[in-house]
C-alpha cells in the first residue's frame, strides 16, 4: 500500500516483509523521536525563565523513573531484534531446488551466466516466480550485489563464494549496483536485471544460439580441454576420484576428517589441489590456479555437478 | 605548597606521591595500550593458525628452534638483571645500578643481533615474502602436501610479529643507553629512580611478549624431531 | 543571583593569564601549559575543518546532476576518500577531547596541568606529524580507498598515496592515545580535595570513557595500518586473498577499533551536553549517576558491536546475530542520556544563550541519528540500508549532527573562560539556527534518497534521485553559512569582545571560580579549590520568579 513512497518498487518474495520491518522501524523510531521533541518544546515553553510555572519540589533524582526508562528500551530493543534476526534468517535460508546463477565481479562490471553456459554482462535475465541462488566471487577487489527492488544485498569477495537468493514477483527491469566500494568507476559498475515471465524467459534463453553452437556444454568442453577426464573418469587406471555423481556427497580426506563436496571444495581443490585429498589418493593433481580463472571455474563447477554416475544408475 | 619548591617535584604535582603514583599508573595505561597493539596480531596469527593448521606447522618447523631458544634465554635473563638495576635505584646502589643496565643492555643488543642472523638465513633461503618467495621443505616429507602460499602467509604473520618485537627491543635499548648516560652524570638517588623503575615496567612487557612469541612462532609441531 | 548583564559590566579584563604570561611564538610552540595547548589545537583543527569542509563542498557540488561531469572518477573518489580522513582522523576524534576537553580537565577537577603536560605537548606534535603526512597526501595527488581502506582494494589495486594516508592515521591514533591517558592519569590522580569521584562533572566522566576507548581501540587499528602499510610495500602481506589470506579479516580489525571509535567522537559531546543543558536550566541534572555510568556502559558494550559494519560483508550468521543483539543494547545508555537531559528541564528556569540553542539541536539531531541506527542494527533492514545513503545520512547525524554541534555548543560556553572575550550573542544565535536548518536541508534527502537505495561513493548515478541531491545540495549551502559565521565572530570577539568576567554564565563548576582567562596555573596558588558541594548545585531563587 506504500509502494513508491519512501521504498523503491517492491518485486520479490521477500520485499514485502522487509518493507513492513522497515515502516515498523521507521514509524517507531518516529514516534521516538517526535515525542522527546515534544516533551523538549513542552518543558523548553513551560519552564523557560520568567514564566510563572510551579517549580517546586523538583527532585532531581527519581530511581523508578530511570529504572522505568532503562527497563521499557530494553525490552523494545530485543523485542526489535527478533523479528529483524528472523527475518535475515530469511534471506540466508535457500529454497530447495532454486535455480542457479553464477555472478563473477571484476573492476567494473558482473559477469553472469546461467546454467545453460549463456552468458551475459551487467544485464541478469531471471524468470518470474522461480527462486535464484547466486553464487558469486571476485576477480580482484570487494564487490558487492544489489538490487534495491528485490532488497537483496550480498557483499562477492576474492578467493570464496557467497551466495544471495531471491524470487521476482513482477515483470520488468530493475537496478543492480555494486555497493562495495570498488574503484574508479564504482559507479559506473551498475546495470539492469529484468524479471521475464517463465515462457519469455524460455524464448530468451534459445534466442542465441552462439553459446549451444557446439554439442558439448562450456564446462563439458573446458573438463575436456584440462584433461580432467584422464584422472577423474572413475576407472581402473584412475589417479583421482571419481567424480560423476558426488556432488553434494560426503568425503573421508586424508587428514581422517569428512567434508561435503560442494562449490568451495571444488574450487579449492581446482586451485590448490594439495589442501584436502580424498583418503586413499596421492599429492598427484597439478596446481590450476593459473590456467582456469573464475568464471571458467564456476562452468567447471556446474559440469561436475551435472555428471551423473552413470555406473550406479545402470 | 610545602612540596612545591621540592626540585624532585614537577610544580603541577602537590607532592612526590602523587606524581610517582601518576607515573606509574600512566605506565600502565601504555602498556594495556600496548598489549592491543601486539593483540592485533594475535588475533590475526589465531585466524590464520585456526585456518591453515598444517602449513603453520609446517612453516614454523622452518624456523631456527636453537636460535630462538637460545634468545629465549637471552632475554629471561636480561629480565633478571633489569630486575636487579630497579631493585638496586630503589635502595640508591649506584654502582649496581650502572652494571645492571650495562648488563641488560647488552643482552639486549645480543637479542637484536642474533635475530638479524635469524632474518639473514630466511633471506638467504628465499622465504621473504614476496614474489620470490619459495618454500624448501627442509623437514622431509613430514609435510609433504602443505600449500606454499599459506607457508608465505606464515613467513608474512612471522615477520611483522617479530619485526614489531626487535623494534620494542632497539628503543629499549636506546632508552636504556639514555639512562646509563643520566646515571653516569649522577642523576639517580634513592629518592629519584622512578626513570629506571618505569624502564623496568617497559623492559619486562617486552620480554613477556617474547616469551608468548616464542612457543605461538617456533613450537607449533616439533614432535617430528623427536620421532626422528 | 545576577544576571549576565550585570556580571559582565563589572567585569574587567584580568592583566595575569595564561594567554598574556609570555608572548613570543616559541613560547606557544613549546609550552606545556594545556590551555595553550588546547588552543595550538582549536587552531589546527579549525583549519582541517575548513580542509574537510571544502571537500564536502565539492562532493555537494559534484552531486547536483546524476552525470560525473565536475568531477572525473578518480577525482571524486579522492575527495571523498580525503573528506572522510580528515575529517574523522584530524577533526573529530579530537574535536572536544583535545581542545575542550584538554583545556577544561584540569580546571573542573581542580588541579595546575595535566599529569604529563609534555606528553600532552607531544601528542599534539604528533597530530601535527598526522596533518603533515595528511597535506602530503594530498600535494601528491590524494587517495582514493575510502576512509575504510578495505583491504584488497588499498592493499593492492588502489594507485594513489595509501601508505602516506595510513601514517597519517597511524600518528593521529598515537596523538590520541596518548590524550587519552594523560587523561586517565590525571582525573584517577589530581582530583583536588572533595572532588570525590561522584562530585565530578559530567564532562569529566564522559572524557574518562572517552580515553579508555582511546587507550584499548586505537593501537589495534594502528597495528591493522601497519599490516596493510607493509602489505603495501612488500607486495604480499596477511589480507592478500592470493595467498589463502582474508580481506575480512581486516574489516574485522578495522571496525574492532573504528566503531568504538564512533564513541570517541560522541561521547565527549554528550558531556558538553550535560554541562550547559544543566547551566541555561539551572538545574542540577536529572539522574546524575545514571548519566555518568551510561558513558562507561557505552564505552564498554561499544566494544563489542563492530560486527554490525559486516551483516553483507561474508561474516557468519552467527556472528551478524550476537553483534546485532548487542547492538540493540548499545542504544538502551543513549536513550538513558536523552531522557535525562529532557528531564533536567522540568521546573527549570531556561534561557536560550547561543550554546543552549547549540544543545537542542544536538538533541533533536542526536535524536534522529541514533533512532536511524536501530535501523541499520536491525539485521533484516541492514541488508538494504547497508552502504546505501540511508548510512551516510545516519552517521553525519551522529558525527556533524552530534559532535560537530556539541563542539560548537561548548565553544560557545567556553569560548569566554577560553578567551576572556564574549562573542557577539545575537550572532551565535542565528549560527545555531541556521547551522541546525541547513543541517537538516542536507542530511533529511539523503536519508530519503537511501531508502530508494542510491549506493553510497557513486558520483554517477540515476535521473530519479537528482531532485533529493539538488535538495540536499541547496541546505548544505546554509549549513555552510552557518559554520562561516562562527569563522568571523570568534576572532573578532578576540579583539572587539567584551570582558567576560570570571563566571559570566552564572555557571556551576570550579572552572568557573578562577578568572577567564585563567592564570598559567588555572587558580590562586596560594588557595587551590577545595570541593564542598555536589555537580550542578545550581539554586532557583523563587522570590525573583514571576516578577518579570
Amino acid at each position: 500500500m506504500f509502494e513508491n513512497y519512501l521504498m523503491p518498487e517492491s518485486a520479490s518474495t521477500i520485499a514485502p516483509r522487509v518493507d513492513a520491518l522497515i515502516w515498523v522501524l521507521t514509524g517507531m523510531s518516529a514516534f521516538f523521536f517526535f515525542a522527546v521533541v515534544a516533551a523538549l518544546a513542552f518543558l523548553a515553553i513551560k519552564y523557560r525563565k520568567g514564566s510563572d510555572a510551579n517549580r517546586d519540589l523538583a527532585h532531581p533524582d527519581n530511581d523508578a523513573l530511570e529504572i522505568t526508562w532503562t527497563v521499557l528500551p530494553t525490552i523494545l530493543a530485543v523485542v526489535m531484534f527478533v523479528v529483524s534476526t528472523a527475518i535475515f534468517l530469511q534471506y540466508r535460508q535457500i529454497p530447495e531446488g532454486a535455480s542457479e546463477i553464477y555472478v563473477t565481479g571484476k573492476q567494473w562490471m558482473w559477469k553472469l551466466q546461467h546454467p545453460s553456459g549463456k552468458r551475459e554482462i551487467n544485464s541478469l535475465h531471471v524468470p518470474v516466480g522461480v527462486p535464484i541462488k547466486l553464487t558469486m566471487t571476485s576477480e580482484d577487489v570487494l564487490h558487492s550485489f544489489f538490487v534495491p527492488a528485490f532488497r537483496v544485498k550480498q557483499d562477492v569477495l576474492p578467493g570464496r563464494y557467497t551466495t544471495l537468493w531471491f524470487e521476482a514477483t513482477k515483470p520488468g527491469t530493475y537496478h543492480l549496483f555494486c555497493t562495495e566500494y570498488c574503484g574508479t568507476d564504482h559507479s559506473r559498475m551498475i546495470g539492469s536485471v529484468t524479471v521475464l515471465e517463465q515462457a519469455d524467459y524460455q524464448r530468451w534463453l534459445e534466442s542465441d544460439d552462439s553459446v549451444m553452437a557446439s554439442n558439448l556444454t562450456p564446462g563439458e568442453a573446458l573438463y575436456a580441454k584440462h584433461g580432467c577426464v584422464t584422472c577423474h573418469d572413475g576407472g581402473d587406471a584412475a589417479r583421482g576420484p571419481m567424480l560423476a555423481g558426488k556432488y553434494g556427497t560426503e568425503e573421508t580426506l586424508n587428514s581422517g576428517e569428512t567434508i561435503i563436496i560442494d562449490d568451495e571444495y571444488i574450487r579449492e581443490s581446482i586451485y590448490n589441489p594439495q589442501a584436502k585429498l580424498v583418503a586413499g589418493y596421492a599429492p598427484l593433481m597439478p596446481v590450476f590456479k593459473n590456467l582456469i580463472n573464475e568464471e571458467e571455474l564456476f562452468l567447471l563447477i556446474e559440469h561436475i555437478k551435472s555428471m551423473e554416475d552413470t555406473e550406479a544408475s545402470n | 605548597m610545602a612540596h612545591a619548591s621540592d626540585s624532585l617535584v614537577a610544580h603541577h604535582f602537590e607532592d612526590i606521591d602523587q606524581q610517582n603514583e601518576s607515573a606509574v599508573l600512566g605506565m600502565w595505561l601504555f602498556l594495556a595500550q600496548e598489549i592491543l597493539f601486539f593483540g592485533g596480531l594475535f588475533a590475526a596469527y589465531f585466524v590464520y593458525r585456526v585456518k591453515y593448521p598444517d602449513a603453520w606447522a609446517a612453516a614454523s618447523s622452518e624456523l631456527d628452534i636453537y636460535l630462538g631458544g637460545f634468545n629465549t634465554v637471552v632475554l629471561l635473563v636480561s629480565s633478571f638483571t633489569m630486575a636487579v638495576s630497579v631493585n638496586a635505584a630503589q635502595t640508591g646502589k649506584q654502582q649496581r645500578l650502572m652494571m645492571g643496565m650495562l648488563v641488560t643492555l647488552a643482552l639486549g643488543l645480543t637479542f637484536v643481533v642474533v635475530k638479524f642472523f635469524e632474518y639473514k638465513a630466511k633471506w638467504d633461503h628465499g622465504m621473504i615474502p614476496g614474489s620470490g618467495f619459495v618454500y624448501h621443505s627442509t623437514t622431509g616429507d613430514y609435510f609433504a602436501g602443505v600449500n606454499p602460499d599459506q607457508i608465505q602467509l606464515f613467513f608474512c604473520l612471522y615477520f611483522v610479529m617479530t619485526g614489531m618485537h626487535a623494534l620494542h627491543m632497539i628503543i629499549g635499548a636506546g632508552l636504556l643507553l639514555w639512562l646509563l648516560a643520566l646515571g653516569y652524570n649522577g642523576h639517580f638517588g634513592p629518592h629519584r629512580f622512578m626513570k629506571v623503575e618505569l624502564f623496568g615496567f617497559y623492559w619486562h612487557f617486552v620480554d613477556i611478549v617474547w616469551v608468548f612469541l616464542f612457543p605461538m612462532l617456533y613450537l607449533i609441531d616439533r614432535s617430528w624431531m623427536l620421532q626422528g | 543571583m545576577h544576571t549576565i548583564a550585570e556580571a559582565q559590566r563589572s567585569a574587567v579584563f584580568p592583566e595575569v593569564n595564561y594567554l598574556s604570561a609570555r608572548h613570543t611564538v616559541a613560547s606557544w610552540l613549546f609550552t606545556v601549559d594545556h590551555k595553550r595547548i588546547a588552543m595550538l589545537y582549536l587552531v589546527t583543527i579549525s583549519i582541517m575543518f575548513a580542509l574537510g569542509g571544502s571537500f564536502a563542498a565539492l562532493i555537494r557540488l559534484e552531486l547536483l546532476t546524476p552525470a560525473g561531469d565536475l568531477l572525473d572518477s578518480d577525482t571524486y573518489n579522492k575527495v571523498f576518500t580525503l573528506h572522510g580522513v580528515i575529517m574523522i582522523f584530524f577533526f573529530l576524534i579530537p574535536s572536544v577531547p583535545a581542545t575542550i576537553g584538554n583545556f577544561l580537565i584540569p580546571l573542573m577537577i581542580g588541579c595546575k596541568d595535566l599529569a604529563f603536560p609534555r606528553i600532552n605537548l607531544l601528542s599534539y606534535y604528533l597530530y601535527l606529524l598526522g596533518a603533515t603526512f595528511a597535506i602530503i597526501v594530498l600535494v601528491r595527488g590524494g587517495v582514493d580507498t575510502g576512509w575504510t581502506f578495505y583491504t584488497p582494494y588499498s592493499s593492492t589495486y588502489a594507485q594513489t598515496e595509501v601508505f602516506y594516508a595510513t601514517m597519517a592515521a597511524f600518528a593521529a591514533g598515537f596523538s590520541s592515545i596518548l590524550t587519552g591517558l594523560n587523561f586517565i592519569v590525571t582525573i584517577h590522580k589530581m582530583r583536588a580535595p572533595g572532588m570525590s569521584w561522584f562530585r565530578m562533572p559530567l564532562f569529566v566522566w564522559a572524557h574518562y570513557a572517552t580515553s579508555l576507548i582511546q587507550i584499548l581501540g586505537t593501537p589495534v587499528v594502528a597495528i591493522t595500518l601497519v599490516l596493510l602499510a607493509t602489505e603495501r610495500i612488500w607486495g604480499v602481506g596477511i589480507f592478500n586473498p592470493n595467498i589463502g589470506g582474508d580481506p575480512v579479516l581486516f574489516q574485522h580489525l578495522f571496525w574492532f577499533y573504528s566503531h568504538p571509535a564512533v564513541y570517541v567522537m560522541i561521547l565527549p559531546g554528550m558531556g558538553v551536553i550535560s554541562e550547559v543543558i544543566t547551566c541555561f536550566s539551572r538545574k542540577r541534572i536529572f539522574g546524575y549517576t545514571f548519566v555518568a555510568f551510561s558513558s562507561l556502559a557505552i564505552a564498554v558494550i561499544g566494544f563489542l558491536v563492530w560486527g554490525h559494519h559486516m551483516y553483507v560483508s561474508g561474516q557468519s550468521v552467527f556472528a551478524g546475530i550476537v553483534f546485532s543483539f548487542i547492538t540493540f543494547l548499545v542504544a538502551v545508555p543513549s536513550a538513558i542520556k536523552v531522557f535525562n537531559w529532557t528531564a533536567t528541564l522540568y521546573k527549570g528556569e531556561i534561557t536560550f544563550e547561543a550554546p543552549m540553542i547549540y544543545a537542542f539541536g544536538f538533541m533533536g539531531l542526536f535524536l534522529v541519528g541514533g533512532l536511524t541506527g536501530i535501523l541499520l542494527g536491525s539485521m533484516g533492514a541492514d541488508v538494504h540500508f547497508h552502504d546505501t545513503y540511508f548510512v551516510v545520512a545516519h552517521f553525519h547525524y551522529v558525527m556533524v549532527g552530534g559532535m560537530v554541534m556539541a563542539f560548537m555548543c561548548g565553544l560557545h560556553f567556553w569560548w569566554p573562560k577560553m578567551t576572556g572575550r564574549m562573542y557577539n550573542e545575537t550572532l551565535g544565535q542565528i549560527s545555531g539556527i541556521l547551522v541546525f536548518v541547513g543541517f537538516n536541508l542536507t542530511f533529511m534527502p539523503q536519508f530519503l534518497v537511501g531508502y530508494l537505495g542510491m549506493p553510497r561513493r557513486y558520483h554517477v548515478y540515476s535521473e530519479e534521485w537528482q531532485m533529493l541531491n539538488v535538495m540536499s545540495t541547496l541546505g548544505a549551502t546554509i549549513l555552510g553559512l552557518g559554520y562561516i559565521l562562527p569563522a568571523i565572530y570568534f576572532p573578532w570577539s578576540l579583539f572587539k569582545g567584551a570582558p567576560a568576567g570570571d563566571n559570566p554564565w552564572d555557571a556551576k563548576g570550579l572552572e568557573w571560580e578562577t578568572t577567564s582567562p585563567p592564570p598559567t596555573f588555572n587558580f590562586d596558588e596560594e588557595n587551590m579549590p577545595v570541593v564542598t558541594e555536589e555537580a550542578y548545585a545550581y539554586v532557583i531563587e523563587r522570590n525573583t520568579l514571576g516578577a518579570r
